[in-house]
């Protein structure tokens, strides 16, 4: 069978791509909870957390090659770096592109469209302020063979993505379920006005949605980074790859969001042993289609996303 | 609510059986943990004038829901008998084409089209029923051209019905409250149905719309012989147009029959903690 | 999920009913201040100059760093677009504190026109009067702006009347429409033989514009089918990836759509009918007026389309979709045909531009084209004719135009900018468009005043929230 030879590396891979995929669909998810809008912006979130953990690696590395307890440091400012970056940008976002929007009660379709404008706006201007090619980002860490399992050589990096990604999922997962925070987003999206009657300020609760949502997205394109370098277009693709594993999970809920990350990782990995690389991103949108015509609410998911 | 008393209100429910133009039966509709209708079992004769009531709450909007196709309940039918055409099971059937068969609604709060003039929202519900493709509307086909004259006199027709023919180019959300219900009875006119449900009709009007509204519903159901199915809290209305009631509560029919006999139901006396008020605004 | 039991979350924001510690006079000025409307305005304008520096500056090289920022912020050039910026803003708040004034006079501007406009015979005239222009100024541009004419403007307009049906009459939000114009490109180097893939017989390009429409409708049939149950954003995304799906896969079949190389040689269009006989060459005019023709086709069929029962029930369906189904409208029916006359004019597009380049290949899909569209139809006016023309043909000329006369350090790449700017402002400050049609600006006017939604995406209940199930005593 195509997908037995090789299975392993391929699993692993799809693992390490999975967390990734969880971390950006968590920043959908949870606007799309309070919010019932599909950020599309959020894809250039992931590439400004890209782009900041660029930057500070890059004043603070240079070409320097760390190791030991330096590399733990780096790798965790690394992330502070790109979760800072990510969360700004969500936090603009938000102000300009949306709150005035929500302002004068405008119809769905005009938040769609000015998602689009700030995602065309935000990438673009990227590419022309840092460039249209690829940059490297300084390795925080020596990188390398860390272990083997099953035959599937686990490379450092892959260890370090799951750990940190796993991290801050507990961490997302925990304040959600227990901080006055997390109540608070709960509490708008499962009824914005009676939360509001409640004492609950709204328009605080969105602000901090999008930033929890911008801290996860932009610290993902660091770990991206690390592998694939930054690019002024690295957003696109992965963005809508995690919103179908948002989608795939079961939008809304933030346990989807991981479960349909990782396997969409597994899966779409799993079949590049079958079909070639060549058409990974062909598997990856079919399962958004199908997922959006068979079964809206995905695999955790509430009812919703019919209309009528 | 004991065995006896359910079957008497469910036998009460059906009427005379011969000439029912709506059936439903055993009836339940569930949401998560929400029962909403309880085994609802009745029957409409055709040309009726029957009333749903009960307190907020009992389900009687989502009985309309199940009559047009907009919830399924999880168990039960619902039989629609058009003298024109054939049977329909509205269960699991699309809202259109339950309207296409013969039953038309109006909504608890007038759905209009807001942004269209009284005369196109009619409109919008007469030529439903013309067969009218965008071939035919791009080329100006005389097949198309007939059918809008034709869908235009309906509209003439049905807005001096309702008596909105000085309004035929209002902006729909500028009617006064009142014409704004005409205006929807007037759009679920204009489909032809012979089975017409009107969700709290009155709901919000003075005494003098009331009382013009309640000659309008007469004049449907005797001018146009459409039965109507109507869902109403005041009671004063309700007795003075229905010829049966159904009272729910709780999603279950705990009385049926003429009004006299249901106002003196102690079942339904209790359920409204005495007697009914008679004047009853909208929400 | 859990539900929160009537525990008030964040602490209600209550004015402190103590006597002011010192220094906290100073604060509390800060916060009066910062909510003070004009201040805002101003940082506003300020942090905006700032960003128009850094659009208008040079291009940055990322391996020097920051050095586009630098070289944007740190030159005088900055001064210019913080002028500009609070100039704009210093209009504003003049506008808002004189608003009597302002209005007194606008409204003699507007008197004219808001008089004259709404006649019917009026907007003919214009229409009329455009078309003339459209007809007899072209030849007497130079070559490069007759080619903008073809390949910028003329196509643009054509796809942008296209996709209004979509967006702005059935307000279906389709980000891969350019899919359909992908399908029409393909066919005519399909039916003309060009493809790795022959056809049963070789067509002369003309004759492929019906093949083209058709088999544009069937895939937009097919795509819509299943897909237009589905909600607005769920929509669009669906579209989106459906486009990206539809350019990976012309990519890859390398033995059908000749892969990322392309197709080359296809043949120009070519009339031999009835002793007359028409070759398009390679000079422009001759492909305008082909566009030109299909165009005003176009216009025709779809004005008559909006006047009609279709029109009408496609309005109905954006205004209220449970009230259009229980009038008896088939929404999915309506909103399927919108898809697919919207796709037949994209292939009819995809067409001519095939036989016109002669060269067809997938990096010509894009999902930037797509949105590009979206924001000529947006920008021009959801649901309107006019606007869907002029807004495209504006919004096509003026990067030409700067190209040509390079204003205020405009650079080809920095489009996307702006667009996606446009965007954002229009749906701030202006949703329904530069030529609104009047029942749009009706739909959005009162969805702000709370009365009904402006587009068949609202499910009727408060903002926020992922309601289990919407209260099932209450309306759906």
């Amino acid at each position: 069978m195509c997908f037995t030879t090789n299975f392993w590396p391929f699993l692993v891979q799809g693992l390490a791509d999975g967390f990734l995929y969880a971390l950006i669909a968590l920043g959908y998810t949870l606007v799309y909870g309070v919010l019932q809008l599909i950020n599309f912006a959020h894809s250039e979130v992931f590439m400004s957390g890209g782009f900041a953990s660029y930057f500070v690696l890059e004043a603070l590395i240079g070409t320097s090659q760390p190791h030991g307890m330096a590399s733990v440091g780096y790798v965790a400012i690394g992330i502070g770096a790109g979760a800072f970056g990510g969360a700004l940008v969500a936090f603009l976002l938000e102000r300009v592109a949306y709150r005035p929007l929500r302002r004068r009660n405008a119809p769905r379709l005009a938040f769609l469209i000015s998602a689009i404008g700030g995602s065309y706006f935000i990438y673009n201007l990227a590419g022309k302020e840092f460039g249209r090619n690829a940059l490297e980002i300084p390795a925080p860490f020596l990188n390398g063979p860390a272990f083997t399992l099953f035959g599937a050589t686990i490379q450092t990096d892959y260890v370090v993505v799951a750990i940190c990604a796993i991290a801050m999922l507990i961490i997302v997962d925990r304040v959600v379920a227990m901080t006055r925070l997390g109540k608070g987003i709960r509490a708008v999206a499962q009824d914005a006005e009676t939360a509001s009657l409640m004492g609950v300020n709204i328009n605080r609760v969105i602000s901090q949605t999008f930033v929890i949502g911008g801290l996860l997205g932009g610290a993902a394109g660091f770990l991206f980074g690390l592998n694939f370098g930054v690019a002024y277009t690295m957003g696109f693709t992965p963005a809508l790859k995690a919103f179908t594993a948002a989608v795939l999970g079961g939008i809304g809920n933030i346990r989807g969001a991981v479960l349909g990350g990782l396997l969409l990782g597994v899966i779409e990995n799993l079949s590049v042993t079958c079909i070639g690389a060549n058409w990974r991103d062909v598997v990856a949108f079919g399962i958004l289609v199908a997922v959006l015509l068979v079964r809206p609410t995905g695999i955790l998911g509430e009812r919703l996303g019919r209309s009528a | 609510m004991s065995a006896p008393a359910s079957m008497a209100a469910a036998a009460a429910a059906s009427g005379a059986d011969g000439d029912a133009l709506v059936e439903v039966r055993h009836v339940t509709l569930r949401f998560g943990g929400v029962t909403s209708l309880s085994d609802v079992s009745f029957s409409q004769r055709r040309g009726e004038i029957l009333a749903v009531i009960g307190p907020n709450g009992a389900g009687k909007t989502s009985l309309f829901n199940c009559l047009t196709g907009v919830y399924t309940p999880q168990v039960g039918e619902v039989l629609f008998r058009p003298a024109s055409g054939t049977a329909l099971s509205v269960v699991g059937t699309k809202p259109y084409k339950v309207n296409r068969a013969g039953i038309a609604r109006t909504f608890q709060t007038s759905r209009l089209f807001n942004a269209l003039t009284t005369f196109e929202n009619i409109k919008i519900g007469v030529e439903s029923r013309f067969s009218v493709g965008p071939l035919g509307s791009m080329l100006h086909l005389p097949h198309t051209r007939r059918a809008e004259r034709e869908s235009d006199a309906k509209v003439v027709e049905l807005l001096e019905f309702v008596g909105l023919t000085e309004r035929a180019n209002t902006i729909a959300s500028s009617l006064p409250y009142g014409d704004r219900r005409r205006l929807e009875i007037a759009r679920a006119l204009g489909t032809r149905p012979e089975l017409l449900l009107l969700d709290e009709p009155a709901a919000g009007t003075n005494p003098a719309e009331k009382a013009s509204l309640v000659e309008l519903i007469r004049k449907v159901n005797t001018v146009y012989g459409v039965s109507v199915l109507l869902i109403e809290h005041d009671m004063g209305l309700v007795m003075s147009l229905a010829e049966r009631l159904i009272v729910l509560n709780f999603g279950q029919i705990i009385a049926a029959g003429t009004p006299r006999e249901v106002q003196q139901n102690p079942a339904v006396i209790e359920a409204y903690l005495g007697a009914p008020e008679s004047d009853e605004d909208g929400r | 999920m859990t539900t929160i039991s009537g525990e008030a979350v964040n602490h209600p924001e209550r004015m402190a009913s103590r006597s002011p510690a010192p220094g906290e006079g100073r604060y509390r000025a800060l916060v009066r201040l910062s909510r003070n409307d004009d201040v805002r305005r101003f940082v506003i304008s300020v942090v905006g100059g700032l960003v128009l520096a850094l659009i208008t500056g040079p291009e940055g090289n990322g391996v020097q760093m920051l050095s586009g920022i630098n070289g944007a912020l740190l030159h005088p050039h900055v001064f210019i677009c913080l002028a500009v910026t609070v100039g704009v803003w210093v209009l504003i708040t003049v506008r808002h504190h004189f608003a009597r004034q302002v209005e007194h006079v606008s409204g003699r501007v507007m008197a004219l026109p808001k008089a004259v406009l709404p006649d019917r015979r009026v907007r003919a005239g214009l229409w009329l009067a455009l078309f003339a222009f459209a007809i007899i100024y072209p030849p007497t541009l130079n070559s490069f702006w007759q080619n903008v004419l073809v390949e910028q403007i003329g196509i643009y307009v054509l796809l942008a009347i296209g996709l209004n049906v979509v967006v702005g009459y059935a307000g279906l939000l389709d980000l891969g429409y350019i899919a359909f114009f992908a399908i029409g490109a393909y066919s005519d180097a399909y039916w003309t033989g060009m493809l790795p893939v022959h056809p049963p017989l070789h067509l002369n390009p003309f004759w492929v514009f019906p093949l083209a429409i058709l088999t544009a409708m069937l895939a937009g049939v097919l795509l819509g089918g299943p897909t237009l149950r589905l909600r607005g954003d769920y929509l669009a995304i669906v579209t989106l990836g459906f486009g990206e799906i539809i350019q990976i896969v012309a990519n890859n079949l390398q033995g059908v759509t000749g892969g990322a190389q392309g197709v080359i040689n296809i043949p120009h269009f070519s009339v031999h009918v009835a002793g007359i006989k028409y070759h398009w060459g390679l000079s422009n005019l001759p492909y305008y007026y082909l566009i030109l023709g299909f165009i005003v086709l176009a216009l025709l069929a779809y004005f008559s389309l909006e006047h009609s029962k279709v029109g009408r029930a496609w309005t109905a369906i954006r205004e209220d979709e449970v009230a259009a189904e229980a009038a008896g409208i088939n929404t999915l029916k309506y909103k399927v045909m919108a898809f697919a006359i919207g796709a037949s004019t994209s292939g009819v597009a995809g067409v001519i531009v095939a036989s016109q380049i002669g060269f067809v290949e997938p990096g010509d899909f894009t999902v930037q084209l797509s949105i590009l569209i979206l924001v000529l139809v947006i920008f021009g006016g959801m649901g309107s004719l006019a606007g869907a023309v002029v807004g495209a043909a504006v919004l096509q000329w003026l990067p030409q135009f700067l190209r040509v006369h390079p204003l205020f350090g405009y650079n080809q790449l920095d489009l996307y900018i702006y667009f996606g700017a446009i965007l954002i402002l229009m749906m701030i400050f202006r949703p329904e468009g530069l030529i609104p049609s009047r029942r749009r600006r009706r739909e959005i006017v009162l969805a702000e005043h709370g009365v009904g939604s402006a587009d068949a995406m609202e499910s009727g209940h408060s903002g926020g929230g992922l309601a289990a199930v919407a209260n099932p005593e209450a309306d759906l």
